[in-house]
């Protein structure tokens, strides 16, 4: 693998968490517990799916084979998206999502923190633009994460539950392979191993305060990055790349 | 002390002398029930709204349409808002109005009970719905509750916004491929006539309509809100190329506007009453939000007070 293959994998990677996050957000749209918060779960959602369009022009515009972000979201099939496994996890009820958000959101905050600092222009460029977004996603999870977790009986066993259930698609975040180990070599991507210990600070200290236990589980899937998806994968593309793809002379 | 009849014509007065009515004025009681009703209706009405067009939202055939359509649901989640907090004025609560919502008591706009079939019917409610109720909003820009005239001047700049992306969709449909082109007509045979219903109905059968029009809640009648509407849009309808689904739809050069068909009307009161195609799914959709989230919010509830009783030990 060459850096400019592994430049585009990369940047793949960070285009898909967004996309595929962000759809399962957008399921929320209209059935959230309170209007404020769905409100806000749209907003996020709205964050991810524009960050995921930085990330997917960039990505056509590293290939130079002319492929546009839809190229990229909607002509490709499972095996080809790069996204984290966690990302495309049913939402579950509330407190699944929030869970699911606050461990992701915190990979992602000190993903972009290194990022902008990227050698690279293109992607140092959307991580300081996404840096502030991801910021307020990462506030806002940590403190649902906190209220919920510490709040009735019900919502801490949800919430315990929740963690117990994501717990073991937390691991691939910081599983650095080829890919990754090229582009901390450059000093265009991130090193995982520094990320793991500030997400296992962070993360342990939000956690202690929502009164919430980590598993001991750590066994961990893996696969995403390299196309290996869940089951629930190819289910996400027949309902988001539908129209495209029944009618792919079409311009919407 | 003022006799009520003295209020009442005090009231009035400042009705007619273009004053706005605020939340401490003195106001009769059925001015305050018709406006709480009808605002906390509206209300309703951009809730249940986001369900037909979050039916499409994992669907958006491009990632810049995805967006445009969640903002746009968004923009409908927060008009519910100001309006839920403009009804509020009227003394009473958010929580109450929801209940009335999920048991039926309170209405919301029956266009929302019907289905979105295609990726044309988001275009065709951006054009067609939106611009039924942004015909109405600009008026009530105007009302005479001070609260609900604010709200509007906020909910207008926003819904025009949504009507013309409703209309780029319908462009880019009726100029597009064959399929999409009968999207495009397909979805406004659906959509035209609910449209038209939505303006409620005719002046001589409008229960409501006399007192809010002396109020100045309402400014305009039913009929000339929905002949506006019509003159308006069939122009719009020529440039995409599609046909209005209406064999008596005729310019009269006397009246200067268009003449049109009967509109079913026992069809707008059987989906009023419920019988509409999806009232019930939408309705359940509500209620299961709000059920399943009972425990999201008692558990806000109870981290705040915890937080409260900290602070206070402290």
């Amino acid at each position: 693998m060459n850096i400019q293959e592994a430049l585009l994998e990369y940047c793949l990677r960070l285009g898909d968490n967004s996309l595929i996050i962000g759809h399962r957000m957008s399921e929320w749209c209209g059935h959230g517990p309170i209007l404020e918060q769905d409100i806000a779960l749209i907003n996020i959602a709205l964050d991810h799916i524009g960050q995921a369009r930085n990330w997917l022009t960039l990505a056509g515009e590293l290939e130079g084979m002319g492929r546009t972000e839809d190229d990229f979201a909607y002509k490709r099939d499972a095996h080809q998206f790069r996204n984290l496994l966690i990302t495309e996890l049913p939402n579950g009820n509330w407190g699944d999502t929030i869970m699911r958000c606050f461990l992701f959101d915190t990979f992602n905050f000190y993903l972009h923190q290194i990022l902008q600092h990227s050698k690279h222009d293109g992607i140092a460029a959307i991580a300081e633009k996404s840096l502030k977004e991801i910021n307020y996603h990462l506030k806002y999870s940590s403190e649902w994460v906190i209220r919920l977790g510490d709040g009735t009986d019900v919502s801490h066993k949800k919430m315990q539950n929740a963690l117990d259930d994501l717990w073991m698609f937390t691991g691939e975040m910081f599983e650095a392979d080829e890919v990754d180990n090229l582009m901390l070599e450059e000093s265009i991507g991130a090193d995982l191993q520094q990320i793991k210990e500030a997400w296992n600070d962070y993360v342990r200290e939000v956690l202690e305060e929502a009164t919430l236990k980590i598993p001991e589980n750590n066994w961990f899937q893996k696969g995403g990055k390299q196309g290996r998806h869940t089951e629930y994968m190819g289910y996400i593309l027949a309902e988001m790349q539908f129209l495209p793809r029944a009618y792919p002379d079409a311009v919407w | 002390m003022l006799s009520n009849e003295e209020l009442e014509k005090e009231f009035q007065a400042k009705i007619d002398a273009e004053i706005k009515i605020e939340p401490k004025d003195w106001m009769p009681e059925a001015y305050r029930k018709t406006l709480i009703r009808q605002i906390s209706q509206h209300a309703h009405s951009e809730v249940v709204g986001m369900l037909p067009e979050g039916n499409w939202i994992t669907r958006a055939p491009s990632l810049r349409s995805k967006v445009i359509l969640l903002a746009k649901v968004q923009d409908e989640a927060g008009h519910g808002l100001y309006l839920y907090s403009a009804a509020e004025t009227l003394g009473v609560d958010r929580e109450d109005l929801i209940e009335e919502l999920h048991t039926g008591k309170a209405k919301y706009s029956s266009i929302f009970n019907y289905p979105t079939l295609t990726w044309a019917d988001i275009g065709a409610i951006g054009w067609l719905v939106d611009g039924a109720a942004i015909a109405n909003q600009v008026m009530l820009c105007r009302t005479s509750y001070g609260p609900y005239a604010r709200a509007m001047v906020r909910i207008c700049k926003e819904e025009s916004f949504h009507q013309r992306q409703g209309y780029e969709i319908m462009l880019k449909m009726a100029k597009g491929t064959p399929e999409q082109k009968q999207m495009a007509q397909d979805a406004l045979n659906r959509w035209w006539w609910p449209s038209l219903m939505m303006f409620g109905p005719p002046d001589d059968k409008s229960i409501h309509s006399a007192q809010s029009l002396k109020w100045k809640i309402k400014r305009q009648t039913n009929d000339e809100l929905r002949q506006e509407f019509i003159d308006k849009t069939v122009k719009q309808a020529e440039y995409l190329g599609l046909t209005i689904p209406d064999p008596h739809l005729k310019w009269n050069e006397e009246r200067q506007h268009y003449d049109f068909g009967p509109i079913n009307w026992e069809e707008f009161y059987q989906v009023i009453n419920g019988n509409g195609p999806c009232n019930r799914q939408r309705l359940k959709a509500r209620i299961k939000a709000h059920e399943e989230g009972a425990w999201v919010r008692e558990a806000a509830i109870a981290y705040a007070e915890k937080k409260q009783a900290k602070k206070t030990a402290a």
